[in-house]
């Protein structure tokens, strides 16, 4: 096996494909895969929408602004609660971080929590830049919940004289220009109550994001391509698997017993053979069911009567007239005995090459299935990810990473799978050697 | 019927016999011939009145050239193929009345070695596993008793030492290894009939000896009765007592060995011996002659006697019209021609 270069880069990849399977399962176990994929923008809310991977920026000359999510409560934000009289007390939240990018972030944020019996609290943010000036942003009273979105506060609007607050914030007024180097977040925030609490959360959305990017729905990328390898690898194999197996099986019952069930099996295929596989699917899809295990059922079921039947058949003919099947009927051996310890066993080398090179075909078939809307509405995987994309117009406002991403995988998977069926085909079938 | 009186005569005890192990009585396989898939074209008739019987611990040979219809012969014998017409009678049971259990414990108590190894042998099993398949089937449960038994008949037929030969698969032996392997599988259940298929036509010259001898001894010390069918009469000596000359479905001359080399009647025998190989100096510069013309079609073969078409004393008039009954010229020789009436 090692004397065969693609057999090796084709477990290899194999392997890392299992590898990324049981990583994602153990990593994000299913539930919370499917809360996440399924969750909205209070999952989300961290992320910004649409945003390419971080990784972008090492081959890029101008950088993008990452993202980031500091709060009070896990410490991140510095709060210092200094106690005034009569209970109150005055609090001050300080965030600094050092802002050396070429664009701005899409949004900033804050998310404030506070608690209070009758008297709300009051804040007061400010915003320090690099060349000292000092920007008052908002004075407010807290709800219990409040979220402050600086791109959208109309009174800021005004008192900058602008309407794009974002950019104002982080340039020189005067030029213009980007201004790069350490900012500042003042948060003052006055407590009228003893146990009265501030929390802030102060969120960037910049312009790259993660490993992975984020989508339409802000989600991280990371979370569907991970879950996508053990969903096209169970899907992959399980087809393969049962399709090739219950092909020969049959074709193999068909040709022993011979009569009118090889009849019945040989005009199932015949029919079979003319009827759209893929249109099938896509009612099945429509008026019954997206589940991914209905799909596959139906992908299995279909693809049983299919042209291997005939190939997996004029090869049983031969092997049924041998001479040691001849000697096992001497010896007594029943039908079924025969069938399936004499006639299968003599098939099984090619039927390991076949069902390995078949995987990437249903991975494909399901990710096509995800392309054209017929995909499982619950789980997340490759074919879904690029059906959003799609859906979205990726290519044309030119988020490339999106579509890339999930078919670079596929790609792979399919690759890798192939190349390890090849390597085995010419080690199960040493004919095949000189060819 | 008269036949059938002369066969039974020729089942006379002679020489302390037992009573008949097989018998077989007019004994026709004909296959159905179809036209576009459905339609009757005639029949192939592959064997075509045979009736022979064979005493326990008897050895007896089927000489014939292929397609003569030796191995349908042989395949009803061991109950792959359904006799048309005729009974097959082993060991007081009719063949024909057995099925399923019946059928099986029948073959319990046939062995078939056949004629080329390795096809014969399963390639995706190791020899245990070969030898074991036949005594699962036969419901031995126990695996140290299958073992056990492996282990004595592969020293019966001198693969020594066991151990060695247990794990190894057929491409990994020596054809004369093989076709040990093969009789093994066909004496692992004691059988009391060996039906075997040209077993050494496969094999080179210096195992045949060899495998022929082993199956003598087998033959004699386990009381066996043989039918050895083979297309080469140089062979049938080492052990045959009896032969049977096949021609086109049925058997034409029956004799002891001696009787029937020493003085052969029939025509086509006298061809077939004069055709038999002998490595002598002599026979490099002289041409044999053989009856001209080809063996018949099964389909629509000759009326009145099968070879009068190639034979050199056809009388016309009678050798195609009526087919020649067994005639017996001289004790225990019988032979189905004209000439001798």
């Amino acid at each position: 096996m090692l004397y065969y270069p693609s057999a090796i880069v084709g477990l290899l990849v194999v392997f890392l494909l299992v590898f990324t399977a049981i990583y994602a399962m153990i990593k994000i176990p299913y539930n919370e895969a499917i809360r996440l994929w399924r969750g909205g923008e209070e999952v989300w809310y961290q992320n910004p929408k649409f945003a390419p991977p971080a990784w972008f920026n090492l081959f890029s000359s101008k950088k993008y602004s990452e993202s980031f999510a500091v709060k009070t409560s896990d410490g991140s934000m510095t709060r210092e609660v200094t106690p005034g009289a009569q209970g109150t007390s005055t609090m001050s939240i300080a965030y600094t971080f050092d802002f050396s990018y070429d664009y701005y972030p899409q949004e900033l944020i804050l998310y404030f929590t506070s608690s209070y019996e009758e008297k709300q609290p009051f804040i007061s943010a400010e915003w320090l830049t690099p060349d000292g000036r000092k920007i008052r942003l908002v004075n407010m009273a807290l709800s219990q919940k409040q979220t402050y979105r600086f791109s959208q506060d109309e009174k800021l609007k005004t008192r900058l004289r602008t309407e794009e607050v974002i950019p104002y914030l982080f340039s020189d007024p005067e030029t213009g220009a980007l201004v790069k180097g350490e900012y500042q977040l003042l948060i003052t925030g006055a407590a009228f109550e003893p146990d009265a609490d501030i929390n802030v959360e102060f969120v960037s959305h910049g312009q790259v994001y993660g490993l992975a990017g984020t989508d339409q729905a802000r989600r991280d990328l990371v979370v569907p391509l991970l879950w996508g390898a053990p969903i096209a690898l169970a899907f992959g194999l399980i087809a393969s698997l049962g399709t090739s197996v219950l092909t020969m099986v049959i074709a193999a019952l068909g040709t022993w017993y011979g009569g009118w069930i090889d009849e019945l099996i040989q005009r199932i295929t015949e029919i079979n053979l003319v009827l759209p596989f893929l249109s099938i699917l896509i009612m099945i899809g429509t008026f019954y069911s997206r589940s991914i295990w209905v799909i596959l059922g139906a992908t299995i079921l279909l693809s049983i009567f299919t042209g291997a039947i005939k190939s997996y058949r004029s090869i049983f003919v031969q092997v049924k007239e041998s001479l040691y099947i001849e000697a096992a009927r001497a010896y007594g051996a029943s039908s079924p005995r025969i069938v399936f310890l004499y006639l299968i066993p003599r098939m099984i080398p090619l039927l390991i090459p076949g069902l390995v090179s078949s995987v990437p075909a249903f991975v494909f078939l399901e990710a096509s299935l995800a392309v054209l809307g017929l995909g499982d509405p619950v789980l997340p995987t490759w074919g879904k990810i690029i059906e959003d994309a799609n859906s979205n117009g990726a290519l044309y406002r030119g988020y490339y990473y999106w579509i890339l991403e999930p078919a670079t995988l596929l790609m792979i998977t399919g690759l890798g799978f192939a190349m390890l069926g090849f390597a085995l085909d010419r080690i199960f079938n040493p004919k095949l050697r000189d060819v | 019927m008269i036949t059938e009186l002369r066969d039974l005569k020729m089942n006379t005890p002679k020489i302390n016999e037992p009573q008949a192990l097989l018998t077989i009585q007019d004994l026709r396989v004909w296959y159905e011939l179809r036209r576009f898939g459905f339609g009757h074209a005639g029949y192939v008739k592959a064997v075509d009145g045979v009736s022979f019987a064979l005493a326990e611990g008897e050895t007896v040979a089927v000489v014939g050239e292929s397609g003569c219809g030796k191995s349908s012969l042989m395949k009803t014998i061991l109950g792959l193929n359904i006799p048309t017409s005729g009974e097959v009678v082993f060991d007081g049971e009719n063949l024909s009345g057995l099925k399923g259990d019946g059928l099986q414990h029948y073959r319990f108590k046939v062995g078939y070695v056949q004629q080329d190894p390795y096809g014969a042998l399963p390639p995706f099993m190791n020899v245990q596993k070969i030898l074991e398949e036949p005594l699962i089937i036969s419901g031995m449960k126990s695996r140290e008793e299958r073992l056990a038994r492996i282990h004595k008949v592969m020293s019966e037929v001198k693969l020594h030492p066991v151990e060695d030969f247990l794990k190894k698969f057929p491409h990994m032996l020596s054809g004369g290894q093989q076709q040990r392997i093969v009789i093994a599988r066909a004496m692992l259940r004691e059988p009391k009939l060996i039906v075997a298929d040209e077993p050494v036509s496969m094999l080179d010259a210096s195992v045949r000896v060899e495998i022929l001898k082993l199956l003598r001894a087998l033959q004699e010390s386990h009381g066996l009765s043989v039918i050895y069918i083979t297309h080469d009469l140089s062979t049938v000596k080492y052990f045959s007592r009896r032969i049977f000359v096949m021609y086109a479905g049925s058997l034409i001359e029956k004799a002891d060995t001696r009787q029937l080399l020493g003085n052969p009647l029939h025509p086509y025998t006298h061809a077939l011996l004069a055709a038999t190989s002998d490595p002598e100096a002599r026979n490099a510069e002289t041409f044999k002659e053989v009856p001209p013309g080809e063996p018949p079609s099964l389909v629509n073969p000759p009326t009145g006697c099968r070879f009068h078409p190639r034979c050199p004393r056809f009388m016309a008039g009678l050798c195609d019209v009526k087919f020649p009954p067994d005639l017996e010229p001289e004790p225990g020789h019988f032979v189905a021609c004209w000439l001798y009436q």
